[in-house]
């Protein structure tokens, strides 16, 4: 057991967990977060993606020491049911979720996508999302959030 | 999460009615859903609803969500009789403390069973009947002079009442109104809305409470350790190899059922797979690549849905028979999240938090398992991944059920993708032989059908802990599969699983109840034991065969030279089914001609088009799909580009719903008619995680989807959940003999076997 000190959504948590022990286990056993969730264990299918220095990461076979001092956001890091984050607005509007339960993977990998690069192509955004799974197969308004989202996104970057 | 009396006491008011059925009746007279009737007397009003102190509507139901809508559309529902908004009614879903036992949530069941004239629309119905009426007699007025809006009944003469003034906190005590009048769908505003879906928020902002999120005091962790292969037996275990493990609390084996609990998740995941087990090998399991002539083979259980008695004097005069075999393979709920559950089980008091879809039926099990009384069970619905069936959650269920019971702590029990993946009751594998032939008139004079359906296990109901894995490693037999010939068929045509196809007359007796006019009909059904559990997968057996039978039916379309579209518009007498093709076709803009297109040549990519139907379990629900593909002649690549489907359910609840529902179904049935396929080898299953077992991801470059809507007025409201994904394999299929000229009969359509039929087609793409 240690103490490992750690960054999430804004907030400094310190728990006292073996060291070896998955990102996951910690965000949602020690720090009762609910956006990242166990699907596989394997890093297949994004269900525990989290944000890291910029780039997805999957927490499920990421262990708790590997975090360091960097920040670590997760899917309600990102933004609240009063204040969603742009892109959670955009899959509100469209209505893009059924069970729900891939939607860290499905939002947190296009945002940091699109982050990087803002006019990404739709097969740029494609390609980015080929590790991630949605078993109920909301493709349709997935997609058309991400672009509703990435659109506006770069309208509101270009000077008027 | 909230104890049975924190619940109580924060919802205001003890609403749930108890009947007082004696031991005997609860036993009696089991339903075709699986219901029996409960604590909860589901006659009573109380028993559905409450009006709180506060005006908002408590509404109890057992049929739950798991991401497919219901919950949003049941609210809808109760809003709309009581005749206030949405946010003014609280919906309680499947638990067996408080909610009416309304069997398991499945089938496209939900809409059929709460949405016309019984149950909970009875129930609201009959509840905003007697608030008019307490209101009118309070009054002295008619009630016919009342108007009921947002919670407040108002008189002619301006008085005004609200529903708490009337009931607030008390009880109807009246029992369900079999005469109480449904709001018709011209006055709904809240019905048939497209209301949002009211998890979205909370999900896509990663505040929705899963059951991966149910926490409860003192809670350990477990997980199960599965063994080797289907059919193994426990040879020994080695305590000492997981005593060391940091937080490791104990080792539970009963039977052949291992599991290890510690105090973290991390150290139950390390203790499952650092322990040491020896199992004695399980049989062996048939070869995959000879697997469907391995089914045919076996002793069946054998039905006839259909027999006119004459399909072999019709084929014998026939002057061409047309034949084909088509095969299905096993395939997987995969749900994304595996499964989890957490139990609380002390000596008096047995608690499971699960994502059954059977809340009533999993109290059973677990007492049977844990040797406890029915009465102390309690079994709360909360929603986990996205199941599509029977995926791992019964299992689950009973896995953290024994663990608590052992360790006399509360336990949280996690799947591993393998847990999940290996033990789960896939989607039957089938094979359906058809022969056929014309008239003289150019019609189909004869159709005999026969299939064999690989069985073994199924949902464990109220006494069957054997049909899932957990049940079966505590000494459990499955459901046995009695082998024997099929008796003739009798009474009135059953279609539930679409096995007759819809072009068949079905008459027996005298009496017709299939869809369509073929009257040279005979279907027979051969099921054989399953060397894997199987169960309920969205659409169960339907989408197999309806794969098998909308595609012979192209190629008897074919072998005709006509349009497929006016060809089976030829064979059906069913109106409902007659309008969803015809709406598909207009909205796609079908180019009616005979299949397929041309004969291509050469190494480049060719387009076309193919349409297929169904009437879902005979007529719960009605659907059509015209799908448009590309094949790459070099590759085997096929890629839908568009699809367009027309669906009637009858009286539509929420449209949106409907549409992601039709949407989501739609690309499923697509992965799963290009990709999904369980494989094995002469042991165990192969594909047990996401590189194993093929399913599309989010790069794919996904078709354009079009839905239209079909409502035929003075109709019930049907299932909607299973129709669109039924017909997806069979029109893709279709699509791909328009394109191509080639017949593939077998899902998924690989590019190797698109390649073969190509090859066997008279197509060389190597050629060009």
């Amino acid at each position: 057991m240690n103490e490992i000190t750690l960054k999430v959504n804004g907030r400094q948590h310190t728990v006292n967990v073996d060291p070896d022990t998955p990102l996951l286990f910690v965000l949602n056993d020690e720090l009762g977060l609910k956006g990242p969730r166990f699907g596989c264990g394997m890093a297949q299918c994004g269900a525990c993606t989290v944000i890291m220095r910029g780039q997805v990461v999957r927490s499920c076979v990421k262990p708790v020491s590997f975090v360091g001092a960097d920040e670590i956001t997760t899917l309600e890091g990102l933004g609240s049911p009063e204040h969603p984050h742009p892109l959670q607005k955009a899959f509100i509007e469209e209505g893009a979720a059924q069970c729900g339960f891939c939607l860290s993977g499905v939002i947190l990998t296009a945002k940091a996508v699109l982050d990087v690069k803002p006019d990404a192509s739709d097969q740029e955004i494609r390609d980015a999302l080929g590790g991630v799974l949605c078993r109920c197969f909301t493709h349709t308004r997935m997609f058309r959030a991400i672009r509703k989202y990435a659109d506006a996104k770069r309208l509101r970057a270009v000077p008027s | 999460m909230q104890s049975r009396r924190d619940f109580l006491k924060s919802s205001g008011a003890l609403i749930v009615s108890f009947s007082a059925l004696s031991p005997a009746a609860l036993l009696n007279a089991q339903d075709e859903f699986g219901t029996h009737p409960s604590h909860i007397n589901p006659q009573q009003l109380d028993s559905w609803l409450a009006v709180q102190a506060d005006g908002m509507i408590t509404a109890y139901t057992g049929k739950c969500d798991f991401g497919q809508g219901i919950f949003t559309a049941q609210t809808q529902l109760v809003a709309e009789e009581l005749c206030v908004s949405i946010h003014h009614v609280k919906l309680i879903q499947c638990d067996t403390d408080l909610t009416p036992d309304q069997g398991t949530t499945s089938g496209s069941q939900s809409t059929p069973t709460n949405f016309n004239d019984e149950n909970l629309a009875l129930a609201a119905a009959t509840a905003r009947e007697a608030l008019l009426n307490m209101a009118a007699a309070k009054w002295g007025v008619p009630v016919a002079s009342l108007k009921a809006a947002n919670g407040v009944i108002t008189a002619a003469s301006g008085a005004r009442v609200s529903y708490q003034e009337l009931v607030g906190n008390s009880h109807f005590n009246i029992p369900l109104n079999k005469a109480a009048k449904r709001r018709s769908p011209s006055q709904w505003t809240v019905l048939g809305k497209p209301v949002p879906s009211l998890d979205h928020v909370s999900l896509i902002t990663g505040q929705f409470e899963f059951l991966h999120h149910v926490r409860v005091p003192g809670m350990l962790h477990g997980r199960v350790v599965r063994p080797s292969e289907m059919g193994a037996t426990l040879n020994g275990v080695d305590d000492a190899s997981v005593r060391d493990i940091p937080g490791f609390v104990k080792l539970v084996v009963r039977k052949d059922f291992v599991g290890v609990v510690a105090e973290t998740q991390y150290a139950a995941v390390l203790a499952a797979r650092k322990l040491v087990v020896r199992w004695n090998a399980g049989p062996r399991v048939p070869p995959k690549d000879k697997f469907y002539e391995y089914l045919q083979r076996q002793p069946s259980h054998d039905s006839l849905s259909v027999d006119s008695g004459d399909v072999e004097r019709k084929l014998a005069a026939a002057s061409k028979v047309i034949g084909a075999t088509y095969t299905y393979p096993y395939q997987m709920h995969g749900s994304l999240g595996t499964s989890c559950a957490v139990a609380d089980i002390t000596r008096e008091h047995a608690t499971v938090w699960s994502a059954t879809q059977s809340a009533y039926p999993t109290r059973s099990v677990v007492a049977k398992l844990l040797g406890m009384p029915l009465e102390s069970v309690r079994v709360i619905y909360v929603r986990g991944s996205g199941c599509y069936g029977l995926n791992g959650a019964d299992a689950a269920s009973f896995d953290a059920a024994i663990l608590s019971q052992a360790v006399a702590r509360p336990v949280r029990v996690l799947f591993s993708r393998q847990d999940e993946m290996m033990w789960e009751n896939l989607g039957a594998a089938c094979v359906t032989e058809h022969r056929a032939a014309l008239g003289p008139d150019g019609r189909i004079a004869v159709w005999d059908r026969e299939n064999w359906v690989a069985s073994l296990g199924n949902r464990p109901g109220h006494d069957r802990p054997g049909n899932v894995i957990t049940g079966m490693l505590l000494g459990y037999e499955p459901e046995p599969l009695n082998p024997g010939p099929a008796k003739p068929p009798s009474g009135k045509l059953r279609n539930q699983s679409n096995t007759v196809p819809p072009y068949l007359a079905g008459c027996i007796g005298g009496t017709c109840g299939g869809n369509g006019t073929i009257n040279g009909e005979r279907v027979l059904t051969h099921t054989v034991r399953s060397p894997f559990f199987t169960g309920p997968l969205r659409s169960p057996l339907r989408i197999q065969n309806t794969f098998a039978n909308e595609c012979f039916m192209d190629e008897l379309c074919a072998s005709a030279k006509t349009d497929p579209l006016a060809f089976r518009l030829k064979h059906l007498e069913d109106t409902r089914l007659i309008n969803v093709l015809k709406a598909a076709a207009k909205t796609a803009g079908w180019d009616a001609r005979p299949s397929p297109l041309t004969q291509h040549q050469g190494a480049g990519e060719v387009s076309g088009r193919g349409i297929a139907c169904v009437a879902y379990e005979g007529g719960n629900g009605y659907a059509a799909l015209v799908a448009h593909v590309v094949v790459n002649l070099a590759t085997g690549v096929v890629h839908p580009r568009r699809f367009v489907a027309a669906i009637d359910c009858g009286p539509i609840s929420n449209p949106d719903g409907l549409r992601n529902q039709t949407e989501g179904g739609i690309l499923q049935g697509m992965s799963r008619a290009l990709v999904e396929e369980v494989t094995w080898d002469e042991r165990r299953i192969t594909s047990f995680d996401w590189e194993t077992y093929k399913s599309i991801h989010l790069d794919y470059d996904i078709p354009v989807i079009e839905c239209v809507f079909v409502t035929p007025p003075n109709v019930r409201a049907t299932g909607a959940g299973e129709t669109a994904i039924t017909v997806v394999p069979s029109a893709i299929g279709n699509a791909i003999f328009d394109a191509t000229g080639a017949r593939i009969r077998e899902v998924p359509f690989t590019p190797e076997r698109l390649k073969a039929a190509l090859l066997q087609s008279g197509h060389n793409s190597e050629k060009a």
